[in-house]
């Protein structure tokens, strides 16, 4: 974005509006001639997949908006009209229902590629921010968006998720009353979560906004975790990875359309088939699955905490679940200082590797119990001692936590990493030798 | 090694979506059967005969308590029937519309563009006339249920004699397939209860099967379509990806 040197362009309408506004200069510098390790494997497809899905969800959701009514009277037909009768409209519906789903597999995995190589280390601290913030706004917008087709789990996920907020001592009720326009779900909330479902998608492209120029400045990190250090270790952005991400986002694809076209409702629940009706609570309320991690981690509390010997209780078992999901997320902010080891690639750190494999494990198990009912008996341990889906969710849940607040520290002292090549080309060459 | 550990992982994370909704179906405790339904798997499409003694089934059972609401009669014409079928079809119903220029609420006989009128005049009317329960609409419950059609087909096919643990009440049934095992529609299907033109065996199964190959049509006009596109869309995304690769690999292959 800076007026730096500028070489003329030879057409005279590129030129003529270059030496205005320089985007085609600043398109040439960030997406031609970027330089750009040239060591990057297929976890590197996943930046540009996430930013293709985050399109899809904007153009496929301004049309449904065109066709949706926000109206707890009229929301659910409106829905079923879209189906129905609107030209393409279950084309459009189910494309922004899956696409949901699968933005999220593409962030899981570009989120777990930065992990495991360490993308998130100096200087890439703020770009790693960035990509939680992104998350965080991932997470407000799908939660509003599913509460729109005012189905029985959008009615009662919004019900459940909304009454996390009474949690909090004296002034959660209010907030949760401030949030959902009244004393329970109703109208309001519907037409408040349509306005924020709308908007938010625009606040997560400034974001990446944000995200992507921070990439632009420190420049992408790659699978040995070491920084470029001449011209033999880069290659330019185009046609090298354009056309290797053309490739994966394709790949990525072809998996969406299984989904959109085959099994269109395989990740939702059939509840949302049925009008919302608060006189009748689901026998069993779940989210959507990429919140089940998360939901396992919220049910795992069990407990009140108090002061030992009185009957003063701090906090709530529902405060504390609260508290450590929310935490689960504010955890990842501070990623960057909670693993200071100086080499980034679990490559070369075996012991890293395999705590951050384990934790990958935490999460789908946690994801596994978060959807089923709590408190399901699994095996005796003794006579009378059951283990339940509950302790799994506790173990689950200790595990994410000491993953981040106790061995990512103590690891970064104490770990010795392997032998690593001085470059990216002997890393390369090294590959190949073998 | 690593390859194949990080292969490993991705592929664990790609599928966990699949693992996650392969829940348990909330039914009565039996496995729902897997019925032979020509629109099942990715090639399959609606059976139109089975399509048509489907609808003479809803409508003349199942349309006594259950509204079809989403339903119109243009929609028909996806079951084989041409315009002139369908008005006679629309034709048999009568409409509420209204008001006239006097301000009247009036019948009129029904017109291809309206939807299947409901039994009943509301919920509550609905609930009255059946023992305090409310005969769902019809036209999303094979999406509602997990299950779909399967599930339709068991609690059409699963009334049986309750065992001795448990207790049914005056007005209740058991059935195999139902949530709780216990459900107040009395048995709707029975052999011979509808008269089928075609030959097909008047048997429950029969019934059953129509009617769910019916209910699952009502749900998802759109299968047949989505299908089609979805191989070309398919198609043309392996095409490319190939394409794509292609020329990925002839722009690598100086790079070393």
């Amino acid at each position: 974005m800076s007026a730096g040197p500028r070489t003329p362009f030879e057409n005279k309408f590129v030129e003529w509006i270059d030496s205005r506004l320089p985007l085609f200069t600043m398109m040439q510098k960030e997406y031609g001639v970027f330089p750009t390790p040239k060591n990057f494997n297929y976890f590197w497809n996943f930046g540009a997949i996430a930013m293709v899905m985050l399109v899809t969800m904007l153009l496929t959701g301004i049309m449904l908006a065109m066709n949706y009514t926000a109206n707890s009277g009229m929301a659910f037909d409106s829905v079923e009209r879209i189906m129905r009768d609107v030209n393409y409209g279950w084309l459009l519906r189910y494309m922004h229902m899956n696409g949901a789903s699968f933005f999220f597999i593409a962030v899981y995995i570009h989120m777990f590629r930065g992990m495991y190589y360490g993308s998130y280390k100096a200087p890439r601290e703020l770009l790693w921010m960035f990509g939680v913030l992104i998350f965080l706004l991932m997470m407000a917008t799908a939660f509003m968006g599913y509460v729109l087709p005012w189905g029985q789990m959008s009615y009662w996920g919004a019900t459940v998720i909304t009454n996390f907020f009474t949690a909090f001592p004296w002034i959660g009720e209010p907030i949760q009353q401030w949030l959902i326009g009244g004393f329970s779900v109703d109208n309001p909330t519907l037409n408040r979560f349509f306005a924020l479902h709308y908007l938010l998608p625009f606040v997560i492209v400034a974001v990446v906004a944000l995200h992507v120029w921070a990439l632009h400045v420190t420049g992408s990190n790659n699978p040995a975790g070491i920084e470029p250090k001449s011209k033999d270790d880069t290659l330019p952005f185009h046609p090298y990875y354009t056309m290797k991400d053309s490739f994966g986002v394709t790949v990525f694809l072809v998996l969406y359309a299984i989904y959109v076209f085959f099994m269109p409702n395989a990740l939702g629940h059939p509840d949302n088939y049925t009008l919302a009706n608060p006189m009748v609570t689901p026998p069993h309320i779940v989210p959507e699955w990429y919140f089940l991690p998360f939901y396992a981690i919220l049910r795992a509390v069990t407990i009140d905490i108090g002061i030992p010997f009185t009957e003063i209780t701090l906090i709530t078992a529902k405060l504390g679940g609260v508290l450590l999901m929310f935490g689960s997320i504010i955890v990842m902010f501070f990623l960057p200082w909670l693993d200071s080891h100086p080499v980034r690639s679990a490559k070369y750190r075996p012991k890293f590797r395999v705590a951050l494999l384990l934790f990958v494990v935490a999460v789908l198990v946690l994801g596994k119990v978060g959807g089923m009912p709590a408190d399901v008996p699994l095996f005796h341990i003794t006579e009378d001692m059951i283990f339940t889906t509950t302790h799994v969710a506790q173990i689950g849940t200790a595990y994410y936590f000491i993953f981040f607040l106790v061995i990512l520290p103590i690891l970064s002292r104490t770990e010795k990493a392997l032998p690593m090549p001085s470059s990216i080309h002997e890393a390369v060459l090294g590959k190949s030798a073998h | 090694m690593k390859k194949t550990l990080l292969t490993a992982v991705s592929v664990l994370v790609l599928s966990s979506p699949l693992a996650i909704t392969a829940q348990a179906s909330e039914g009565g405790g039996h496995p729902l059967p897997d019925v032979d339904l020509t629109f099942k798997g990715p090639f399959g499409t609606y059976d139109k005969a089975s399509l048509q003694r489907g609808l003479l089934v809803y409508r003349q059972v199942c349309a006594n308590c259950h509204s079809l609401k989403r339903v119109a009669f243009r929609n028909l014409s996806a079951l084989g029937y041409n315009e002139d079928q369908i008005k006679a079809i629309s034709s048999e119903y009568t409409v509420q519309d209204g008001p006239n220029d006097d301000g009247e609420m009036f019948d009129r006989e029904g017109r291809p563009s309206d939807r299947f009128p409901s039994p009943f005049a509301n919920d509550k009317a609905a609930m009255a006339a059946n023992g305090g329960a409310l005969p769902p609409d019809l036209s999303l419950i094979t999406k509602a249920r997990s299950g779909g059609a399967d599930y339709v087909f068991g609690v059409l096919t699963g009334y049986a004699k309750a065992p001795a643990d448990v207790t049914i009440l005056d007005g209740q049934f058991y059935n195999t397939h139902m949530t709780g095992n216990v459900i107040k529609m009395p048995p709707p299907l029975s052999a011979g209860a509808v008269d089928y033109e075609d030959g097909s065996p008047k048997s429950v199964e029969q019934y059953a099967k129509d009617v769910s190959t019916f209910l699952a049509w009502a749900a998802e006009p759109e299968m047949e379509q989505r299908k089609q596109m979805g191989f070309k869309v398919i198609i043309f995304l392996l095409a490319f990806a190939g394409l794509m690769y292609g020329v990925k690999r002839q722009i690598w292959s100086k790079v070393h």
